[in-house]
């Protein structure tokens, strides 16, 4: 039997290869991309109009845009607002119908309300009584527009466009363009991170990866250290030095530098966010760039320099060029990581330091504008595959490691 | 770089030491910071004048006191302590059995299956986060221990893959025929022969997924209900409410934390390489 495992043949070792990984696939097929697969569903899928007024939608089918439309779409109307009334649906469809065309809440809660006390046919009359806008084809047309199971108005919203009743895709009212700016500012944001963690750590990346052996190694511990401690640590760390009763305010009035009356605002802004993020991802900087300086060796420096060459010269034709590499990898690493940041700007940036992430989050957990939320979710994720794979064909991504 | 390194100190070098010498300060200062401010007897984020000269009374172990007798901590502690060790321990023998399969020269598709296996790394937490809020959600697991296990198994599992896979590349496959042919079976081979060489990488990637769980908060804090705050959900209040020296001796129990795992993974690093080293003799 012994004899036999050992010559298997080779189609039996890769079955056995592929069962070996199969657990994993399964699990992380069902917790993870499940999950990321259902975002972006949400982004397109919204069936709260279809569900709730099925046969209002319908109805308007056949409605030709031109004045109103006939009794039997009133009738239906009003039937499924007091059904959904009735089953405390109404809310939801509410709020996704004032997504839409802002002012139809009230629309549909008074109308819910008012045929709850009770109204009678013919409802072409006596909805335009319980509210003049049913006398008009606005909010006929703004349930035309969202009674589609799929929509693509949560992402056309998530890079400020929308969808007329015609079928125009046109920009936004002015007052509602909030995404592309904040895109915008986000790639900002992270150009700014990825520069700042390349100019303190090329250097800090050259000298450890040319000290002694010992030395190079306690070095790298100490930057290894922050990237082992929690992250809210690290960022409640942040709040402490800069808030205006802080240690880096005393020690500034203390020096003379700044007034007492005059404190820095250094924190719950774009400067607090952009030191603390500048903090965090140092390290995922300085360790490409490490394992790629390690590999230069520095005679060849003197050797340059011993043809006569000036530092400034010798580094730009020498040592640059070799180093591009971890550069490279480094400020993909940085960048990445940087635009789907949302701890540290959400607890150091305030008002003006939120970025794309934190917009996310505010839709799922405040706004409750999932749909507008998975929208973005997805925008970005698809801009961090396409950086990936990017990374993966410029550097390959199996050469990413952890740690040293 | 190093031009004049080896034949003296030049300006050039001694302004790139002092640059280095800030941006390690930049590092590490900040976290250091943390540990005597939470000693403060004053509820104060800054040193007191006590504290700059050494007044025993300007210290105090209050703060201490307040995280470690209340009950919320040690929920949160209690909270991180289980879902930490149930994802760690989905997450190990899930990403070990992986590892070892991707190492294995026949697999197929390695490419595809490890950029899969590695993919809950890559994609930004807030993205993961939303995700797994609408899915858990349809499915009725958010505010639920269980749905916190499996998420934070799903983010540590790369970890695993990661570093078993990188001591794999180390074993030497030679060792397993030779255990079969002393008659143990593939089972008997796997756990006395290679499990036991390839255990510094499976120590390391538990460790690494250990952290992962302990440090997570953005899936908490949108999947996760009152009954399963934990630590750094709980650090996350303590920051945007009642913003108090408390959350800074919380801090101090993770930097010591974090300072034992850096050490215990530098360790292990070293004793596989001597390993390595010595399967090559």
């Amino acid at each position: 039997m012994a004899a036999g495992k050992a010559s298997v043949s080779r189609p039996r070792t890769r079955v056995n290869a592929l069962m070996l990984t199969l657990p994993l696939v399964a699990f992380i097929a069902v917790t993870f991309v499940a999950p990321l697969i259902s975002m972006m569903a949400r982004g397109v899928y919204d069936p709260t109009v279809a569900d709730i007024m099925p046969e209002t939608v319908a109805a308007l089918q056949s409605w030709n845009r031109q004045g109103l439309p006939p009794e039997e779409v009133y009738a239906a109307a009003a039937r499924e607002l007091t059904l959904a009334r009735e089953q405390r649906t109404i809310g939801r469809l509410a709020t996704r119908l004032n997504r839409q065309a802002a002012g139809t809440r009230s629309v549909i809660t008074r109308t819910g309300r008012a045929l709850n006390r009770g109204a009678e046919p013919p409802w072409s009359e006596s909805l335009p009584e319980i509210h003049e806008a049913w006398g008009e084809p606005g909010v006929w047309e703004t349930l035309l527009l969202t009674g589609d199971r799929f929509t693509a108005d949560y992402y056309l919203n998530a890079v400020d466009l929308q969808r007329t009743v015609d079928g125009d895709i046109v920009r936004q009212p002015e007052t509602r363009r909030v995404y592309v700016d904040l895109f915008i500012r986000t790639i900002g944001v992270s150009l700014s991170v990825t520069l700042l963690c390349l100019a303190i750590g090329y250097p800090l990346a050259g000298f450890i990866a040319h000290a002694p052996p010992r030395r190079a190694r306690l070095l790298l511990t100490l930057v290894l250290l922050p990237f082992w401690t929690s992250l809210l640590v690290r960022t409640t760390s942040w709040i402490v030095l800069l808030q205006q009763q802080g240690v880096i305010n005393d020690i500034l009035v203390w020096a003379g530098l700044v007034p007492d009356a005059e404190r820095l605002t250094l924190v719950y802004n774009m400067t607090g966010t952009l030191v603390a993020m500048t903090h965090v991802l140092l390290p995922f900087m300085v360790l490409p760039l490490y394992s790629v300086m390690s590999g230069i060796p520095g005679v060849q420096m003197q050797a340059a320099a011993s043809l006569g060459a000036t530092w400034p010269r010798a580094f730009l034709r020498v040592y640059l060029p070799q180093s591009m590499p971890g550069v490279g990898a480094g400020c993909l690493l940085v960048f990445i990581l940087a635009i789907g940041y949302y701890i540290t700007p959400a607890l150091v940036g305030g008002q003006s330091g939120q970025l794309i992430s934190n917009l996310i989050a505010y839709h799922i957990q405040t706004s409750l504008n999932w749909g507008l939320g998975a929208a973005l979710g997805t925008i970005l994720f698809a801009a961090v595959v396409l950086l990936f794979v990017f990374y993966d064909r410029v550097l390959g991504l199996d050469r990413m490691k952890l740690g040293a | 770089m190093n031009a004049k390194g080896q034949s003296g100190r030049g300006p050039g070098q001694w302004a790139l030491a002092i640059f280095c010498t800030l941006a390690l300060l930049f590092l590490i200062a900040p976290i250091l910071v943390v540990i005597p401010l939470s000693f403060n007897a004053e509820p104060y984020f800054t040193f007191t004048a006590g504290m700059l000269t050494l007044d025993p009374d300007a210290y105090s172990l209050r703060w201490y006191e307040q995280v470690l007798l209340s009950d919320e901590w040690r929920r949160a502690a209690f909270n991180s302590l289980v879902i930490g060790l149930s994802a760690t321990a989905l997450a190990t023998t899930l990403g070990t059995l992986a590892a070892v399969g991707l190492s294995s020269p026949a697999m197929p598709w390695r490419r595809a299956i490890t950029a899969l296996l590695i993919s809950p790394m890559i994609v930004p937490i807030i993205i993961a986060a939303a995700g797994m809020f609408f899915f858990y959600s349809s499915v009725n697991l958010t505010q639920t221990y269980t749905g916190l296990i499996l998420s934070h198994a799903a983010l540590g599992a790369p970890f695993v893959v990661i570093t078993v896979t990188a001591a794999m590349a180390g074993f030497n496959r030679e060792l397993l025929q030779a255990a079969a042919s002393l008659g143990a079976g593939p089972l008997r081979g796997f756990f006395k022969v290679q499990l036991p060489l390839i255990s510094p990488g499976v120590i390391s990637g538990a460790l690494f997924a250990f952290a992962a769980s302990l440090d997570e908060v953005v899936v908490v804090l949108f999947m996760g209900g009152i009954e399963q705050r934990t630590i750094p959900r709980q650090m996350w209040s303590g920051i945007r409410e009642e913003i108090s020296p408390a959350i800074l001796s919380a801090a101090t129990f993770l930097i010591v934390i974090a300072v034992l795992l850096l050490v215990t993974i530098e360790l292990l690093r070293a004793r596989s390489a001597k390993r390595s080293g010595g399967s090559g003799s």
